[in-house]
């Protein structure tokens, strides 16, 4: 029983995972890879623009095409070749991480980079060149992809690696969906003994000790990542606690140790006085003082990657008026380190963040070409949207960025000026020449 | 487990035929779509199945039956499950104006779904054993205005599979009739969905459960029981005043 035509209805409304901007769009499906472009869209007025859509798991609108139409990805979920001596994976571009990851897992095999989710598509991890806990070794996502087929408007096709259409390899790679499809994919998988991690917990109670920590930890462990108290300020500034690991090189720890992985849902929009400084400083002390000074242990990679997927749909949390996720990096220069400025100036800001992330990015540049990642310290905040305030605050961090030289991550961004985007990717002009002229994005028409 | 799905480029069979691929069952497929049927078998290879076999063809077309049940049997040295999961829904409007349209629409709902049943029958019924299970709806429990030719094609394969689960009963062959409610195919993916729509993979869980436990009727989600049961209870001077 499946449908005709695409259909070609207004009333979707559509949220990224931040739920701020809301968006309208019709909705097309590609039905397979095979499928051509002008079949996809077959009864669209010809004057709108296209984005390709996986998941909606981006935070802000670099997925979004309000009053224009998103290309739903959801039927490329096919898996095409996994070579059992190269590890070379080639796979549709709408499958999630998560369904990857269960497949080969079991046969010894991991991806070489993931985020903090594994509910995002394939396609969507290389449009947006996502980097994860071990940037520091691996670089991002896009390091790793071996080739990929970009589908154009026009119903050409074009299948990009480094030495075959390398301009549009680049372009593609954090490219935001804006030069066509991502159809297809190869990646180079890394072999792995077993499903665990081996992991050692330590907190921090200064910033400084941080960077103590990242810097002998990064050479040592393939994982490193901290999480941080942005609301403690003076002599424990950015307090926190440091996760780092690696994978477990025996093979006879059995999955039989997994507790089951139950994944509970977050029932409704929660009201919005839930989330208050008041409860944020709550939740970061406790969150602090209930972690020991030192400990290791092994855990299994959902929990150790993947901690908040363990709860559907979390974001809302944040109630209906949704939140902003603001991931900045700046240069990494010890403790002159504008990071310090930053944090300084969002711990005085009166806002809150409820989650907060800091972490060193490695030197390995990535391939894309408005890749986010560069060599320095990356920090997110999860920051209730409260209206001009919270967007106040969070232009006055882009000039704070902007003056240290580092840039702001598209794929989390809502907000963000078109003088800061300009600032951020001087790569912008070349970019264009790679942009398919009838894909767009509410990101986009913001930025340019 | 050995199973042959026909009508396998349909999105419920395709997510039926991954969990036994993961499973590492074995497979053979027939639909009319050969370029789908290939990226299909391809897909199922990776995810674990043990072999794959295919042949391309028109369900409608009987004279090809025995052949598929053959090259099936031959190619995974015996088959312990039939899935005949083909059907189109057509549009109601048209087929009320073209009896050419509406013939097809009960040809390969209600007449080839019926006679691919029988066929498996007679496959099975030499060796006492195996699963023959039939994608129904809860659209042939009542006849309503808005589609009634899919509809009546189901109750007939509804009633014909209820009269083939009592001729093999003794025989030890099981006939399992299911019936889904709405399924989310990829074009309402971003639809304000209610709470009756299910995706293919929990359609998909039901019938491998239903399939393993040689259950006769089973409506999936579970819920649509009820609902159905509600629904035909309701009087027929009733029920043709009502707009569904």
């Amino acid at each position: 029983m499946t449908l005709k035509y695409p259909s070609l209805d207004w009333d979707h409304t559509i949220e990224s995972w931040g739920k701020y901007p809301k968006s309208k769009s019709i909705v097309c499906s590609l039905g397979s890879r095979k499928q051509e472009f002008s079949q996809s869209v077959q009864g669209v007025e010809p004057e709108l623009s296209y984005l390709a859509y996986g998941r909606g798991r981006s935070y802000g609108d670099s997925c979004l095409n309000d009053g224009n139409v998103l290309l739903s990805t959801e039927k490329l979920s096919r898996f095409i070749s996994l070579d059992a001596q190269t590890g070379i994976l080639k796979v549709e571009a709408g499958l999630t991480l998560k369904e990857v990851l269960d497949h080969i897992v079991p046969q010894g095999w991991f991806l070489p980079v993931v985020p903090g989710t594994q509910f995002v598509t394939i396609g969507g991890a290389i449009a947006n060149d996502i980097h994860g806990k071990n940037h520091h070794v691996a670089g991002t996502f896009g390091c790793h992809v071996k080739s990929l087929e970009l589908l154009r408007s026009d119903g050409s096709r074009r299948v990009c690696s480094l030495t075959q259409n390398q301009d549009w390899f680049k372009a593609t790679v954090g490219g935001l969906g804006l030069t066509g499809i991502i159809i297809w994919a190869e990646i180079q998988l890394k072999k792995i003994a077993c499903p665990w991690i081996s992991r050692e917990t330590l907190r921090f109670s200064h910033l400084d000790r941080f960077f103590e920590y990242t810097l002998d930890s990064d050479s040592k462990f393939e994982y490193t990542v901290g999480w941080m108290d942005c609301l403690s300020q003076g002599a424990q500034l950015g307090r926190g606690v440091f996760f780092r690991g690696n994978h477990l090189l025996l093979k006879d720890v059995s999955e039989n140790k997994v507790k089951s992985d139950k994944i509970k849902t977050f029932p409704f929009n929660a009201p919005e006085f839930v989330l208050n400084r008041f409860s944020m400083k709550v939740f970061n002390t406790v969150y602090y003082h209930t972690h020991p000074s030192k400990k290791a242990e092994l855990v299994h990679y959902r929990p150790f990657f993947f901690p908040l997927d363990g709860i559907n749909h979390w974001n809302r949390l944040y109630g209906k008026r949704g939140f902003f996720q603001y991931q900045c990096v700046v240069p990494f220069e010890g403790t002159q380190s504008p990071i310090y400025d930053i944090i300084e100036t969002f711990a005085r800001s009166g806002l809150g963040s409820f989650l907060t992330v800091i972490k060193t990015f490695g030197q390995k540049p990535s391939p894309g070409l408005l890749s986010f990642p560069r060599p320095g310290v990356t920090l997110t905040l999860d920051v209730p949207n409260e209206g001009k305030k919270t967007l106040r605050v969070l232009e006055r961090l882009d000039e704070k960025v902007v003056e240290a030289g580092g840039r702001v991550y598209p794929a989390k961004d809502a907000r963000m000026s078109k003088e800061s985007f300009q600032n951020y990717f001087p790569e912008r002009a070349e970019f264009e020449k790679f942009k398919d002229p009838h894909f767009s994005s509410s990101f986009w028409r913001r930025v340019t | 487990m050995k199973i042959l799905i026909l009508g396998a480029t349909s999105a419920i069979a395709e997510a039926v035929a991954r969990k036994i691929a993961s499973q590492h069952g074995e497979l053979f497929l027939v639909a009319r779509n050969g370029q789908t049927l290939e990226m299909i078998s391809q897909d199922l290879i990776v995810r674990g199945a043990t072999r794959v076999g295919q042949a391309v063809g028109d369900l409608t077309f009987q004279e090809k039956y025995t052949e598929w049940f053959e090259a099936a049997d031959h190619f995974m040295k015996g088959i312990d499950v039939v899935l005949i999961a083909h059907g189109t829904l057509g549009e109601q409007r048209e087929l009320e104006k073209d009896p050419d349209l509406a013939f097809d629409i009960f040809n390969v709902n209600f007449i080839s779904a019926a006679l691919l049943s029988q066929a498996a029958a007679n496959y099975f019924e030499k060796g006492r054993r195996g699963v023959i299970a039939v994608l129904g709806s809860v659209a042939g429990d009542r006849g309503r205005q808005s589609n009634y030719f899919y509809g009546s094609a189901k109750a007939g394969l509804d009633q014909f599979l209820e009269g083939l689960r009592n001729r093999m009963f003794l025989s030890g062959v099981s006939v399992v009739t299911i019936k889904p409610g709405f399924v989310s195919t990829p074009m309402t993916a971003h639809l304000r969905k209610n709470f009756l729509f299910a995706n293919p993979e929990v359609i998909a869980s039901g019938i491998l459960k239903a399939i393993v436990k040689k259950r006769d009727i089973v409506y999936l989600p579970w819920f649509w029981k009820y609902i159905m049961c509600v629904i035909k209870m309701i009087p027929e001077f009733i029920f043709k005043r009502l707009k569904l």
